[in-house]
């Protein structure tokens, strides 16, 4: 990409070649108007408001490109005329409610109509009744909608549901008069416009991840939060910028909040928003905002428990879900008073990583999602990837469907989900276990054999024969024939035969031996037949790799070894290696707390089960905020620190009046930001200077990034063979959550509060002839548990899975570590 | 694409209906402060107005208004307590619940509860302002695009508290005197103008 200057009213800007015009001008602070476009998805040129005119041509400036020296005049009159015009036409028939509108004060049809000026109207058609439709989680208004179709293009260039398409309008012909006395580009819109309408593709409703993005992106009261209608009007909230409390993937948001109702003054948050042109949400950071603990008071009994509890105590149990802050106070607990700190799912990342550091060199992993956006072959191992970290999943998703990538998913339950972002996905539906077997794949495929160490090019040829096979082929060949004719002799004006030799091609069909190479690792990684074919279409023009990790590998029995060929895949293979942490701050609890293995006598449970119990989810022996009451850092998955704010507010004790009590002073939580280790990679920088928002040219302003180690050279890259007779092909049971939950704390939110079970496969269901809500023994070499069964619409195959959002359901207990198990599944 | 509103130039100048009245000079030395004393006294002005208050003391017609028994009517661009009306054909509340008034208060005092009926209409379950906040502007009547919220005629809002509320119940019209022809509509802040008919431009229908 070179950097190119272009002249937008007269004003000389730089961009980089290839750039669209609109995402030029809106960098450098130049407005054109745009309804349909969505940065980081395809141009839609359903609106055709951005006309410019360059070098004297009219263009769209969504999906023209700059080139070097480019002259570009935003205004001229015809493209006055015709904005002028397509204004018009979206006001044809548009309802007068916006007094009642939900997206009113943020209308984009309401601002671009004063934009332009539009006060009055010339055209006209018959309108058409068009009823509102219920999806669920999403409210459909056909009448309000413009057709922009941005639901859809997000929902298929980003989210990778492609759930929603155009269908008829049963629309009467625009009046023919108007063709010729109306600008032509305004025309064309309307009659496209006239045409359709949005529909789901599953009929009725929607079958989809709610990720309610759509809903989002919609620049009209078209689709709506079914539950924030007519709730508030959008110009009472003050916005709450923050870091979404759920996932890895901590996605900036606003907690949008206004007063609970009239006799009630306390804050609620009414919604969530987000810059939608630079980040997307998944359904639990849209829906699942309200997990606060409410209604706490300082009970100065309950700390004085507390206290006396943690002099008591030698451990300290806790979850994830806490902030940066919080960790290090943990973690200054530990130093002065030598208590273990327990947390599994973070100590299996921690030392996964530092088993990954001793070869890499480095402290962290070396990629982020921003990179596997601007990828174009994308790989997922080891990670149920539209659960773990959503945003992993648009990452894949926008890569494929943007970079005309290719990209294969490593794991042992097939998701309809991947298989239906993009033709050029495959996915390897493997035994568990057998995660090492695909690193080592990676490495075979993509490693630099001339560099890598030999004991493992040597492994890797031990998985490749040569088999003699008899192949088809079609071969043109040249036949010649003699053909006799009959001619007209012109002197005699009599017939004559004449024979003639013709030569002919044709087809023919051959057989053939050929000699191929075959790799027993695809095999054992149950490949799709024909792969190696379709992987040398997949590497056709790519130029950058990125590789996504998940969690299977770091509760993997041998996970060090996994980290050391993800060290190696780093090294020897252009793949940009990001790995996913569990939950919203795996990665700075790694990095802040030394975490420790064995429970001592007495735990203190910091959200999760103990002798004594802090609780930001309430019922715990004392109280704590939860994360959209209080102010601090969490750490996510691009390695960023993001600030995230108190949306609620909060009058009980927090983890620091303890440490106080205890004598490790600071006056607020938030003062422990700048001590944040800065030999881990953190920055000494004082909360309140954390910056927390995206730019016009959609460069992320948040927080800092981890300062990335160099550590002492290591020259043992020796990596163990892994044993294919491990892998299970017993019944097994996997540890993951649905789609929309993630913790306690999803599950706590009105919206998307439900009961956990065993969820399978509606084909499973089938073959068992199981119905929804049957009750199930599940059993396991470490326990058994009753659960009701649960259809799953976006899993595939027969393995099942027991979340971990429930906290009435102990599923981590039927688990020794690793998130497959053997299982026996018994309905009762 | 930005509109500029051009306004009646109001300055006193040399052009405009505006004058300085002439008022006498004031008298600074001490002989002519008693010179205007004297002329005041002696000229008799004493006793004209003394004939006044004779001549209609004897005539009985007193113009006090005996309030509270009596109370004056007030003009129609009176902004007292506000009132919510209804509909006259169905009785529906007129209010939609699109928040202008609360968005335009410029002392922040109305508040309103929302909600999604079971019609799927916008329901304004509550409807409060504090009338120790209220400067009476009229912004409410004058932004209300459905005529629902207007300034009624009862002026007196004392009150022992410095937050005094009106709820929703006490300003909206009830329904027994909607039936019975009591609500009045008001022609003052916020009422349609006027021949205003004249200044719509029509959209065209295509049927």
């Amino acid at each position: 990409m070179n950097e190119i200057s272009i002249t937008i009213d007269g004003r000389t800007v730089h961009t980089q070649e290839g750039e669209y015009i609109l995402n030029a001008a809106r960098a450098n602070g130049i407005f054109i108007p745009a309804i349909c476009y969505l940065t980081r998805c395809s141009p839609t040129l359903a609106c055709r408001i951005c006309l410019v005119e360059a070098d004297g041509k009219q263009v769209y400036a969504c999906n023209a490109k700059a080139k070097q020296g480019m002259e570009i005049t935003t205004t001229t009159p015809n493209i006055l005329a015709e904005r002028r015009a397509i204004m018009e036409v979206y006001d044809v028939n548009h309802p007068l409610e916006c007094g009642v509108c939900d997206q009113s004060g943020e209308c984009e049809l309401q601002n671009y109509t004063l934009e332009v000026g539009v006060d009055s109207q010339t055209y006209s058609i018959k309108d058409t009744h068009k009823p509102a439709q219920d999806w669920g989680l999403i409210h459909y208004d056909p009448a309000l909608c413009i057709m922009c179709e941005r639901c859809i293009t997000v929902c298929k260039d980003m989210i990778g549901d492609a759930a929603l398409s155009t269908t008829a309008r049963g629309s009467e012909g625009i009046e023919a008069a108007f063709k010729e006395s109306m600008p032509k580009d305004a025309y064309a819109m309307w009659n496209k416009l006239n045409k359709s309408l949005i529909s789901p593709n599953a009929g009725d409703t929607l079958d989809c991840t709610n990720c309610g993005e759509c809903t989002s992106v919609c620049p009209v009261g078209a689709l709506v939060s079914s539950d924030y209608q007519y709730s508030s009007n959008a110009w009472e909230h003050k916005q709450i910028p923050a870091t979404c409390a759920h996932c890895s993937a901590g996605c900036q948001l606003s907690y949008d909040i206004k007063h609970a109702s009239i006799e009630n003054p306390e804050s609620k948050i009414y919604r969530v928003k987000n810059e939608w042109n630079y980040v997307s949400l998944c359904g639990a950071g849209r829906y699942g905002y309200d997990f606060e603990n409410r209604n706490v008071t300082k009970d100065p009994v309950a700390f004085e428990a507390a206290i006396a509890a943690f002099k008591q105590a030698d451990t300290i149990a806790f979850t994830s879900t806490i902030t940066n802050e919080e960790a290090l106070i943990l973690q200054r607990l530990k130093e002065k008073f030598g208590y273990r700190l327990i947390n599994e799912e973070a100590r299996a990342f921690k030392s996964f990583l530092s088993a990954y550091s001793v070869v890499s060199g480095t402290s962290l992993y070396g990629g982020d999602l921003v990179e596997v956006h601007a990828s174009d072959f994308v790989v997922s191992i080891g990670s149920a990837l539209k659960t773990d970290n959503p945003n992993a999943r648009f990452a894949m998703n926008n890569a494929l469907s943007m970079n005309k990538g290719a990209g294969l998913y490593f794991h042992p339950i097939n998701d309809p989900v991947i298989a239906g972002m993009s033709k050029s996905v495959t996915q390897f539906n493997h035994a568990p276990m057998m995660e090492e077997a695909a690193l080592y794949l990676m490495l075979d495929l993509f490693g630099d054999k001339a560099v890598m160490p030999s004991s493992v090019t040597e492994y890797l040829a031990s998985f490749h024969s040569t088999k003699t096979v008899t192949v088809e082929e079609t071969v043109d060949e040249k036949v010649t024939e003699t053909v006799v004719k009959k001619v007209l002799n012109e002197e005699t004006g009599v017939e004559e035969e004449v024979s003639e030799e013709v030569t002919k091609t044709v087809k023919k069909k051959v057989s053939k031996e050929v000699e191929v190479d075959e790799n027993a690792l695809f095999t054992l990684l149950n490949a799709p037949a024909g792969f190696s074919d379709t992987l040398t279409k997949y590497l056709a023009k790519k130029e950058r790799f990125s590789l996504m990790v998940g969690p299977d590998l770091y509760t993997h029995p041998n996970a060090v070894n996994c980290a050391r060929l993800v060290a190696l895949i780093e090294k020897y293979t252009q793949f940009s290696v990001t790995m996913i942490p569990n939950l919203s701050n795996t990665l700075g609890v790694a990095m802040i707390c030394d975490l420790d293995s064995e429970h001592g006598n007495y735990t203190i449970g910091y959200n999760t089960a103990g002798n004594f119990t802090l609780s930001a989810l309430g019922g715990g022996d004392l109280d704590m905020p939860a994360l959209n009451q209080q102010e601090g850092t969490l750490t996510n998955i691009d390695k960023r620190v993001n600030p995230t704010n108190a949306a609620l507010s909060y009058s009980g004790y927090v983890l620091n009046d303890i440490a106080k009590a205890l004598g490790i002073n600071s006056k607020f939580t938030v003062d422990y930001t700048a001590e944040l280790p800065v030999e881990k990679g953190f920055k000494s920088a004082a909360f309140d200077t954390l910056p927390n928002h995206y730019t016009n040219s959609g460069e992320e302003v948040r927080g800092y990034r981890l300062e990335i180690k160099e550590l002492e050279s290591n020259t043992d890259e020796s990596v163990e063979i892994f044993d294919s007779s491990a892998a299970i092909t017993d019944k097994v049971v996997y540890l993951a959550n649905p789609v929309l939950q993630f913790s306690p704390f999803t599950a706590a939110s009105h919206q998307l509060h439900e009961n956990g079970g065993l969820y399978i496969s509606k084909s499973f269901m089938e073959t068992n002839g199981w119905n929804d809500g049957d009750r199930v023994h599940v059993k396991t070499a470490n326990g058994e548990l009753s659960l009701n069964l649960i259809t799953d619409g976006k899993i595939e195959g027969e393995i099942g899975y027991l979340p971990t959002f429930d906290t009435t359901i102990k599923s981590e207990a039927l688990f020794n570590g690793y998130r497959f198990a053997c299982v026996s599944i018994q309905k009762v | 694409m930005h509109h500029e509103e051009t306004f009646t130039d109001r300055n006193v100048s040399e052009q405009s209906a505006y004058f300085y009245v002439d008022i006498e000079a004031y008298p600074t030395t001490g002989w002519d402060k008693f010179k205007q004393v004297v002329s005041r006294a002696v000229k008799g002005e004493l006793f004209v107005g003394l004939w006044v208050v004779m001549r209609e003391m004897i005539k009985f017609d007193i113009h006090t208004v005996q309030y509270p028994k009596e109370k004056l009517p007030i003009g129609p661009r009176y902004r007292a307590v506000h009132k919510l009306l209804r509909l006259w054909e169905s009785g529906y509340e007129r209010c939609i619940g699109c928040g202008l008034c609360e968005k335009i208060c410029i002392s922040d005092c109305i508040r309103m509860d929302t909600r999604i009926d079971e019609n799927s209409r916008k329901e304004v379950t509550e409807y409060s302002i504090n009338l120790g906040r209220c400067i009476f502007c009229g912004y409410c009547a004058e932004v209300c695009p459905e005529l629902a919220i207007v300034h009624g005629g009862r002026y007196e809002n004392a009150s022992e508290q410095r937050a005094h509320f009106v709820i929703k119940d006490d300003m909206l019209t009830p329904l027994d005197l909607l039936k019975a022809g009591e609500q009045n509509e008001y022609p003052g802040f916020g009422a349609i103008i006027p021949g205003s008919d004249a200044s719509v431009k029509k959209t065209p229908l295509a049927y």
